[in-house]
């Protein structure tokens, strides 16, 4: 079973509030010419950005914010971000691979910006709402 | 430069405790857009049988990435952190991590590797309160770019 897309608006100004949030003030989150120099395309997100809003998807999907038993994922691609207002876009959906009899729920989640997978092996264990 | 595979199995000294607050997880929550009451509303967080504040899933990172330095800084071990990058993340749950808690990483190395000129190391941090109560396993999987 499918679960609804849910999609996320990624700015510059998200990245700068994450860095400060997070503690990650890695500069090829904020300067271009740091990213550019190390050979990416300009400011890339923080993966693990990227994994907090999916997380965020998956306690939404979940219906609880402590709901969340087991969660991973595999960085694939770099989320890069345009320093304009619209920033990028990450799209998430889901489909429920497994209810277990304990009362489990097994997703395998997908994440993509502009149609590319930028996570693999995205699983999440979540409680089964009642 | 390659890793080390006998660093396999070694674990670090605790780290010193993380004082959860109240505030950091909801900024860490507005950060991320998560509007669930529960991040932000003691009393919301109670109702769910919380004793305050309920941080999102990721934020155990916070702390453990900190504490992850004591193996990717360990001269022994020789990590270019220039050429580290994140592969992998993952998190296993006991309980959420709420305000107030006190936590404490306990790092190991699971697995070290070297294939195609990079190398892979495995890190296992065991989150737990300063009483012994066990709250998140975090593990992280990193690649060292080989040179050239």
């Amino acid at each position: 079973m499918e679960l609804p897309a849910k999609t996320f608006r990624v700015t510059r100004a998200d990245l700068v509030r994450y860095a400060g949030a997070s503690g990650d003030f890695n500069p090829i989150h904020w300067s271009d010419r740091v990213a550019t120099k190390v050979g990416l395309p300009g400011v890339i997100a923080h993966g693990m950005f990227t994994m907090a809003l999916v997380g965020r998807a998956v306690a939404e999907w979940a219906g609880a914010p402590d709901a969340v038993v087991e969660y991973g994922v595999r960085f694939t691609r770099p989320v890069a971000v345009p320093d304009d207002d619209q920033g990028t876009e990450i799209e998430v959906t889901a489909r429920i691979r497994e209810v277990t009899e304990d009362g489990l729920t097994r997703l395998d989640v997908t994440a993509t910006c502009l149609g590319d997978k930028v996570l693999s092996q995205a699983r999440a264990t979540i409680r089964t709402a009642r | 430069m390659s890793l080390d595979p006998s660093f396999v199995g070694r674990t670090y000294p605790p780290t010193a405790p993380y004082q959860v607050g109240r505030e950091k997880i909801r900024e860490f929550a507005t950060a991320i857009g998560a509007t669930d009451a529960a991040h932000h509303d003691p009393v919301a967080a109670q109702a769910l049988g919380h004793p305050d504040v309920v941080a999102p899933p990721t934020f155990p990172v916070i702390v453990t990435m900190a504490a992850s330095r004591q193996i990717i800084e360990d001269p022994a071990l020789g990590v270019d952190y220039s050429r580290l990058v994140h592969g992998d993340q993952r998190f296993a749950y006991t309980r959420p991590v709420v305000a107030g808690d006190e936590l404490v990483c306990t790092n190991t190395i699971e697995d070290v590797s070297n294939r195609g000129g990079h190398g892979f190391l495995t890190t296992r941090t065991d989150v737990s309160t300063v009483a012994g109560e066990p709250v998140v396993a975090v593990w992280a999987r990193y690649v060292i770019r080989g040179e050239g």
